[in-house]
């Protein structure tokens, strides 16, 4: 029998300090922070060291200097002449968020199109929904952007021999021109009609939800509500004189002026943008709908619902739990994917900023910091906003 | 007259069935290609319309695609006249000679010609070794895999950069291109994400704060920005960071940014893996005496590795879909040599972006398609021991 057992009762034996977990844990985490710290300190002293010798100044002061570079599409007033290097950040900044909320915009439309499509009991919508999705899905990005911009939009006809569409829309290599709308005095009525048809329309959407839960008398919600959203401003409008006209584009020998332009570069982007993101939403749409189990349907069908109310108040309030979270992701790689802009020449964030600024700068550290600081703050608050909307609609069991 | 219980007892049965009536056949809308027809193609207006609506769209796709890469296609020729209208006097479809002739810089880029022969010996390693390693039941898969990922990794690199020593000449980076390097970025991204994916979810779920933290900022910031601005701060960034005399070469930081960028979308997938075993298996493991590296390597890796093969899969799609980017800092991968191949005056025509464009398409086509399938067939597989 052995003897070096401890007796019982007796306190356990002490295990070595090395073998310690806690000891051990720690240990680990001075290395690690030690390896981490030594890096970062390495990198920054080289970083100093090579700055120096390629005589490239730092800090932001690069800021408010001016740029003297022009950019094709501004949103807000830029001036090469005059205008700062931030001015230029922001104009970049505007034209990412323009295309990436047109973007989500038109791929969510799209891509539920399509995903509803993919469980249609129509065999050939849904094999035509599959074999889009499976085609689009398996194409980089990239390739098909510079399809939709060098094959397609880059091989319209020239200024000379552009579609026409009657109405005053121009469709050639240069671009899309459109009626521009000129607002003339008078159009503030208008507004002041939007703005009391959205307030009215909230207001009888909370009345009648209040009395449908005590008297279970439905009320004709939406019609009520497109009513007075389009129709009164309409009839504000109309009281106002219509004090709305259109500038209409006018096609010259050589160029096109007047009207809104639209940059193929930005058509482009869109396309590919949304043609590719949409192909994503209809999977997750078509994952969210299958997630919801058939019995609901059935259960609501043998309480006498219609098709209609079953899919709008049982379907997809459940479907909308398990879609939103993989939406709001899709939404963010779109936005992240605006990014490929650079390679097609539409003067989005990256390529303005640490595209032209980069290279007539220099000054890299600041500027690829700066970009991913942007698009680091758009991810992180999208995910926060997600959690909080997770954490409301979560299934709250037991 | 009424008639309650008691006169049916009285009354006389006249007839009484003693026999099933055989069944009648399902209606003829219900069976047969015309029910199926009924059924799946025209169930109501909406339907007919549909149906009606995505016919004429086929009708018109097909055949002009049929068109455009057979039909009116240009098969042979030496330059551009052979794909020009004005020249030929008809319509003109895809310049296939364009991609003949082009189609060794689609493969080895501006690799020198006397020394592609290496590049080839590399597409049959890889081609090897992917087989062995994909082919479930193919024998020795041990050795296989210490193949893979350790004779094929190291004997590549010699062969494709060159080794005086050996007569191998060196081949400098700058000159390596098509889909060598789409295949390299690949390669490199899917090889080193995996095992670098793992640590990181493993940090992520640790106990240790300073592990976790220095993981979730990793992982987070990586996932909140963009592969392009990952890929020029690789680009722009990493040569000020070290000393100027181990400055690394352009494909290598391209190489360092879609690996440290694969490995934190990895990192995501394998944590979800990770949260689908439940907590009893970490508590066996633990019970029988397992220390950390053992338990994860021995009993909750392989289980959170299986329930993941899709995603990961779907991952390194992803991924070999984003090598395309490294076009945006400056390095010649397949989609690369064809831009630059398109514009080339010799072969510019309006149907040459096209054409190039359709070659490219399919090339990435048939690697997703063909990796999305092996995910599929996998799933299955790798689910029937749950199956009922």
């Amino acid at each position: 029998m052995p003897t070096d057992l401890p007796a019982a009762g007796s306190p356990p034996a002490r295990v070595a300090f090395y073998n310690d977990p806690k000891v051990r844990s720690i240990a680990y985490q001075v290395a690690l922070c030690a390896v981490v710290g030594f890096l970062v300190f390495a990198a920054a002293r080289n970083a100093i060291v090579n700055l120096e010798r390629a005589h490239i100044a730092s800090g932001f002061g690069f800021w408010n200097r001016t740029a003297g570079f022009d950019i094709s599409q501004t949103l807000i007033a830029f001036d090469s002449a005059t205008s700062s290097y931030g001015r230029a950040f922001w104009v970049g900044l505007l034209n990412t968020l323009l295309v990436a909320g047109l973007g989500i915009l038109f791929a969510t439309v799209f891509g539920f199109i399509i995903g509803i499509a993919r469980l249609s009991k129509n065999w050939l919508v849904a094999k035509a929904a599959s074999g889009y999705v499976e085609t689009i899905r398996n194409i980089p990005l990239l390739l098909q952007l510079l399809f939709w911009y060098n094959a397609v939009l880059k091989a319209l006809p020239n200024i000379r021999d552009s579609f026409v569409v009657p109405g005053g829309i121009y469709l050639n290599n240069r671009g899309l021109f459109l009626p521009r709308p000129v607002v003339e005095p008078g159009f503030g009525w208008a507004l002041i009609a939007l703005i009391a048809g959205i307030i009215g329309a909230v207001a009888y959407y909370v009345w009648a939800r209040r009395r449908q839960e005590q008297t279970g008398q439905q009320a004709p919600v939406f019609l009520v509500g497109v009513a007075l959203v389009i129709g009164l401003p309409l009839i504000g409008l109309a009281l106002a004189g219509f004090p709305l006209t259109f500038e209409l584009p006018k096609a010259g020998r050589f160029n096109i002026e007047g009207g809104v332009e639209v940059l193929p570069e930005l058509a482009a982007l869109l396309f590919g943008l949304t043609i590719y993101t949409a192909a994503f939403i209809a999977e997750v749409v078509r994952a969210g709908i299958a997630a919801v189990s058939r019995g609901q349907t059935e259960a609501a069908y043998s309480l006498g619902m219609r098709p209609g109310p079953t899919l709008r108040l049982i379907v997809v309030p459940q479907a909308m739990r398990v879609i939103i979270p993989p939406l709001t992701s899709q939404y963010l790689n779109l936005t992240k994917n605006s990014s490929l802009a650079v390679a097609i020449g539409y003067p989005d964030l990256v390529q303005v900023f640490t595209g032209t600024v980069l290279n007539q700068t220099g000054q890299a550290v600041e500027v690829v910091a700066i970009t991913m600081a942007v698009y680091l703050t758009i991810s992180l608050a999208t995910s926060l906003l997600m959690n909080i909307y997770n954490s409301r609609i979560a299934l709250v069991e037991r | 007259m009424t008639m309650s219980e008691g006169d049916l007892a009285v009354t006389e049965i006249r007839f009484v069935r003693e026999t099933p009536i055989a069944p009648r056949p399902a209606p003829a809308s219900m069976t047969g290609a015309l029910g199926w027809l009924q059924q799946n193609l025209l169930s109501s207006w909406f339907n007919i319309i549909l149906t009606i609506w995505i016919v004429l769209l086929f009708a018109w796709a097909i055949p002009e695609l049929v068109k455009f890469l057979i039909v009116d296609a240009v098969w042979t020729g030496a330059d551009r006249d052979a794909c020009r209208e004005v020249v030929q006097h008809r319509e003109i479809g895809a310049c296939w000679p364009f991609v003949w002739e082009r189609w060794s810089y689609f493969v080895y880029g501006s690799y020198p010609i006397p020394e592609r022969w290496r590049v080839d010996v590399f597409f049959t390693m890889l081609a090897l070794g992917v087989g062995w390693m994909l082919w479930l039941e193919a024998p020795r898969r041990d050795l296989g895999s210490v193949y893979f990922f350790v004779i094929l990794p190291i004997s590549s690199f010699i062969l494709l950069t060159g080794w005086n020593a050996i007569g191998l000449p060196p081949v400098d980076t700058a000159l390596w291109g098509g889909m060598l390097v789409t295949i390299v970025v690949a390669s490199v991204g899917i090889v080193c994400s995996l095992p670098l994916g793992i640590l990181l979810a493993l940090g992520r779920r640790s106990r240790m704060p300073a592990v976790r933290l220095f993981s979730v900022i990793f992982i987070e910031f990586v996932r909140g920005v963009p592969l392009v601005t990952v890929l020029f701060m690789a680009s722009v960034m990493l040569p000020l960071f070290v000393p100027e005399e181990y400055s690394p070469d352009k494909l290598v930081r391209a190489l360092v940014g879609i690996a440290l960028f694969a490995s934190a979308y990895m990192a995501e997938v394998v944590r979800a893996g990770l949260q689908a075993i439940p907590k009893g298996q970490f508590e066996g493991a633990m019970a029988v005496g397992l220390g950390y590296w053992q338990m994860m390597r021995l009993i909750i890796l392989p289980q959170a590795l299986k329930v993941t093969i899709p995603n990961i899969v779907n991952t390194y799609i992803g991924l070999f879909k984003d090598t395309t980017l490294v076009f945006i800092v400056g390095i010649f991968d397949f989609l690369r040599t064809v831009e630059v191949a398109r514009i080339d005056p010799k072969w510019a025509t309006p149907v040459t972006s096209t054409t190039g464009y359709a070659v490219a398409a399919i090339f990435y086509l048939i690697f997703c398609y063909g990796m999305s399938r092996y995910a599929r067939a996998m799933e299955a597989r790798l689910g029937k021991g749950d199956r009922r």
